[in-house]
This record gives structure tokens, C-alpha cells and sequence, in this order.
């Protein structure tokens, strides 16, 4: 089961119809709020879509109040289970986003052009991991540690880092990243 | 006993400590009359800190407003005399008030209280800050949207610091005296608490024998501490992204609060990173300048190694 939620219909229905710029830590808590309170209603969907597309401008306020916010308690061991997935993020979003990312060592999946893209703070080994999981997946870890000639131990545990940060998700024994494939866990 | 505080001729960021340099050793409970009658110019900064100068004292000031008329035209014009009416009593020919129609007016005079106004600001300044930013001043379509992001960030710290409303104005000028180009500038200012007393109400600040305004002024600008930190590591981000545009954009960012003035000086600039002992003057002003490009490459935003996806390749 997946979720799509359109970020500026939120901002408009729950805080005021004539906004279109998601400023101020009040609006970003306001529509976080709204976002969480439909997960909850949906019961906790395998993948939540984020859309930004409808969004105009995107302050450091609502970039942590929404994305960082969100993406911790997706982190935290009594947070919703399920995976997260952004998308309509242009160039004037990623600023903000990049630096609250950083702000809490955090990193998030999201969709450009169709293609899945890793934003945030990640290690070098772990991009590597991920992005062959992404131009390989659904894939096994031994395939991922052939492909970049690891054993398989450091790979598994790349990966499995990768799938506790909600990064990637575990498929039929192997990896996939959330979003591109089947909505399995 | 009235105190006549005389407004110089031109009224910027700097000349406005000559008004602060008056202000400070009146007596509370005093009368004061601000006279800006040879007053000729005024920055956003200018005309913004002198509503707080209403602001920030009891009793109630009055202004004598500019004798030149085209002064009082353009004062008008940019929304002061609207809002000084509110805090002043005005001696003087007050123009009567129109619409805004000046092409360098990016946003008039307009007042912080709550967070609606920060969504208002933003929200009316986009389109004509696209014209201005990148028709006028030839900078990159990228900073419109930065833009609306610092002026909303920069509103923020009134509606969540100050303790009390204040004022903000964004206008484009030509100045000439110091970099012979055209720039764009946001005044942000109030007289409420300030950053040192913001600071002080969190619960883990810690008092040291050093803490003043200036060190106030470095933990918020410079270290991105806040009084909300505590619990809560998303905060002060605000003016670590406000430092980060001016920076991209070749801008100069000050911030006076208190008895001091930090600043981040662009190479254009030679103002000092940091004044102390100013006369006091309570709240925040703040000014960020974004010059006009000419000739230099577009300014790329901040990357970081680990947080930008790198070109990819595909396998079939």
C-alpha cells in the first residue's frame, strides 16, 4: 500500500487556501502535522509519497519542521514503519533541504525525472551501495558485493545500514530502493 | 524639556548611530522630537529604524517631517509616513498618501507581528522581485527564490525574538558612493529584546564574564545558536542561510543589536567585522545588500560532497 501526499494541497487546506510558499515554522509544523495525521488514518502505508511540486518557495524553517522532522521520526525506533519518498523537489528546495539534511546527519530518497536520487548525508561506501541497488534492484547482496567487489559481509552491512535509515527496503531476501519497485518491507 | 534628536541629511545603516548617538543619554520620561526637516534620503534601514526609534522608548516622540518636498513625496511613497503616523506625533506637511507604484520599491514599509505577515511579505514581493533581481540588477534567475527565503527567514526572527512587532522594507538603489553599482536591500528592524536577552531565556544558556552584545551577535550570526536549541537541533538556521545567500550573492549582511554591530563584509566592503560599545539602541536591525552583478560568473549554491548525487550511470 502506498501513499501520495501533494504538500501544497496540505499547505492550502490546513493552514490558509491563498499560500503557495511553505515559510515559517508554524506552517512547516502545521503541515507536518496534517501529513502525519494521514499516515496514521491510512494505517501506516509501506511507502509515502511526499510531492513538493505544488510547492513555490520552501524556507529552512519548513524544510526542517517537514522533511527533517518527518525523516526523524521515521528514524526513531517507535516511529511509523514504512519508508519515505519525496518528489517535485526543484532547485530552489534543495538548499534548504540539503542543509537541514545536514543539520541532522540525515538523508532521504526522492524522485527526479523519474529516476530515484540519494540528497543528505551519506558515506561514500553507502552512495556506492545505494546507487547500485538502485541501477540493479531489486537485487541480492551478493550481487551488489560482486558488482563492486566487496565481500559479501561488508556489503550485507552497508546495506542493512542503508535499509535502517529507510534508505533502501528489504525485497524477497534482497534490496530495493523504496519507490521503484514492488511495495514490499 | 523637549530633546530635539536632529536626522541627518542622509539617513543609512551608518549614519543612523548619529540619531542613536542623541537618543541614548536622554532621560526615560523625557520629550523628544525627532526632526528629519533636512533630511533629503533615507535607505530601507534608515526609514525602518526610525519607526523603531518611536518604538523604543515609553513616551510618545514627536517628528518633524522633511521640509524638501520630494523627500516627503518619496518618504511617503515608501510607506513611512502610513506608519509613523501610528508612533509619532507628525509636525509638519505630511504628503498625502498613494498607492506604491515606484519601480524600486520592492516592498514598501511594511509591519512584522505575526506569522500572516511573513507569508504576506513573501508572497507580494515574487514577481516584482524577479524583475528586479534579475532585470535590473542582472543577477541569476536562481537568487528570486533565495531571495523570498531570506526575506522570509530575516521576518522570522522579529515574529519569534522580538518580543514586539517591527518593520521591514526592501528596496533597489543605486550606490554609488561606495561600489558604483545598483543594489538590492532588506532592513529588518525592531526595538524589542534583542538577541543578548533572547539568548539569555533559554534554558541551557550559561552567563560568562564575557557575555555582552557582541558575543550575543557572534553565537546567533556566526555559530547559529538559538534560544529554541535547546531540544530542538533544527534551530537557528535562519541566519546560518542568510550568511550562506549573502555570501553566494557578493552581499554584505549587518546586524546591530544592542550596544553592538556584526557584520559580514563582502570584498567590496570595508566596514569592521564587529563594533562594540555602540550607545545602546534595543532590538535587532538588520541589513542584508546583494550588489548587481556585472561581468563576475553566476554564483553556484553551496554543495557538499555527500549530499549531492553525482552523474550516474545506468546499467542496461
Amino acid at each position: 500500500m502506498s501513499l501520495l501526499i501533494d504538500v501544497g494541497t496540505v499547505l492550502r487546506g490546513t493552514v490558509c487556501d491563498l499560500y503557495s510558499n511553505l515559510v515559517t515554522r508554524p506552517t512547516g509544523a502545521a503541515v507536518r502535522t496534517a501529513i502525519e495525521r494521514q499516515v496514521v488514518e491510512i494505517g501506516s502505508p509501506v511507502v509515502t509519497t511526499i510531492d513538493f511540486s505544488q510547492v513555490n518557495l520552501l524556507d529552512f524553517s519548513c524544510a526542517d519542521e517537514i522533511v527533517a522532522k518527518l525523516l526523524l521520526r521515521y528514524a526513531a525506533a517507535d516511529g511509523p514503519t514504512g519508508y519515505l519518498l519525496f518528489r517535485g523537489i526543484h532547485e530552489g528546495h534543495l538548499d534548504p533541504i540539503e542543509t537541514v539534511l545536514e543539520r541532522h546527519m540525515l538523508a532521504l530518497v526522492a524522485l527526479h525525472d523519474g529516476m530515484a536520487e540519494l540528497y543528505g548525508v551519506v558515506t561514500e561506501e553507502e552512495r556506492l551501495h545505494w546507487e547500485t541497488v538502485r541501477d540493479h534492484g531489486p537485487v541480492q547482496s551478493d550481487t551488489v558485493a560482486r558488482l563492486l567487489d566487496v565481500e559479501w559481509a561488508v556489503a550485507e552491512q552497508h546495506l542493512e545500514q542503508l535499509r535502517n535509515r529507510r534508505l533502501l527496503m528489504r525485497h524477497s531476501g534482497g534490496f530495493a530502493v523504496p519507490g521503484t519497485g514492488p511495495e514490499l518491507t | 524639556m523637549t530633546t530635539v534628536i536632529s536626522v541627518p541629511p542622509s539617513l543609512d545603516e551608518q549614519t543612523f548611530e548619529l540619531v542613536v548617538e542623541q537618543l541614548a543619554p536622554v532621560p526615560l520620561g523625557e520629550k523628544i522630537l525627532v526632526d528629519a526637516r533636512h533630511a533629503r534620503w533615507a535607505s530601507p534601514f534608515g526609514l525602518t529604524a526610525l519607526l523603531c526609534v518611536a518604538q523604543s522608548r515609553p513616551e510618545h516622540m514627536s517628528f518633524a517631517v522633511p521640509e524638501n518636498p520630494d523627500t516627503a513625496s518619496y518618504w511617503s511613497r515608501a510607506g513611512f509616513f502610513r506608519h509613523a503616523a501610528e508612533v509619532y506625533e507628525l509636525l509638519g506637511a505630511v504628503p498625502r498618501p498613494r498607492e506604491v507604484h515606484e519601480s524600486d520599491v520592492l516592498l514598501e514599509i511594511t509591519p512584522i507581528v505575526r506569522t500572516d505577515d511573513v507569508h504576506g511579505v513573501v508572497g507580494r514581493i515574487q514577481h516584482k522581485a524577479a524583475d528586479i533581481l534579475h532585470g535590473q540588477l542582472g543577477l541569476d534567475t536562481a537568487i528570486t527564490g533565495a531571495f523570498g527565503m531570506t526575506l522570509s527567514e530575516s521576518c522570522q526572527n522579529i515574529v519569534e525574538h522580538a518580543g514586539q512587532g517591527g518593520w521591514v522594507a526592501v528596496q533597489s538603489y543605486s550606490y554609488r558612493k561606495r561600489l558604483g553599482r545598483r543594489v538590492v536591500v532588506i532592513a529588518v528592524c525592531d526595538a524589542g529584546v534583542g538577541f543578548r536577552e533572547s539568548l539569555e531565556s533559554a534554558p541551557n544558556h550559561r552567563r560568562s564574564d564575557r557575555w555582552d552584545d557582541a558575543m550575543a551577535l557572534e553565537d546567533a550570526v556566526l555559530r547559529s545558536v538559538s534560544r529554541f536549541r535547546h531540544g530542538d537541533a533544527g534551530r537557528g538556521q535562519g541566519l546560518a542561510g542568510i550568511r550562506r545567500f549573502v555570501g553566494r550573492w557578493h552581499g554584505k549582511l549587518t546586524v546591530r543589536s544592542g550596544t553592538a554591530r556584526i557584520a559580514v563584509i563582502p570584498e567590496w566592503d570595508e566596514d569592521l567585522p564587529m563594533t562594540e560599545s555602540l550607545p545602546f539602541f534595543p532590538g535587532a536591525q538588520m541589513q542584508i545588500t546583494i550588489p548587481e552583478r556585472i561581468g563576475e560568473p553566476t554564483p553556484r549554491a553551496k554543495t557538499g560532497a555527500s549530499t549531492r548525487p553525482r552523474p550516474r550511470e545506468r546499467s542496461s
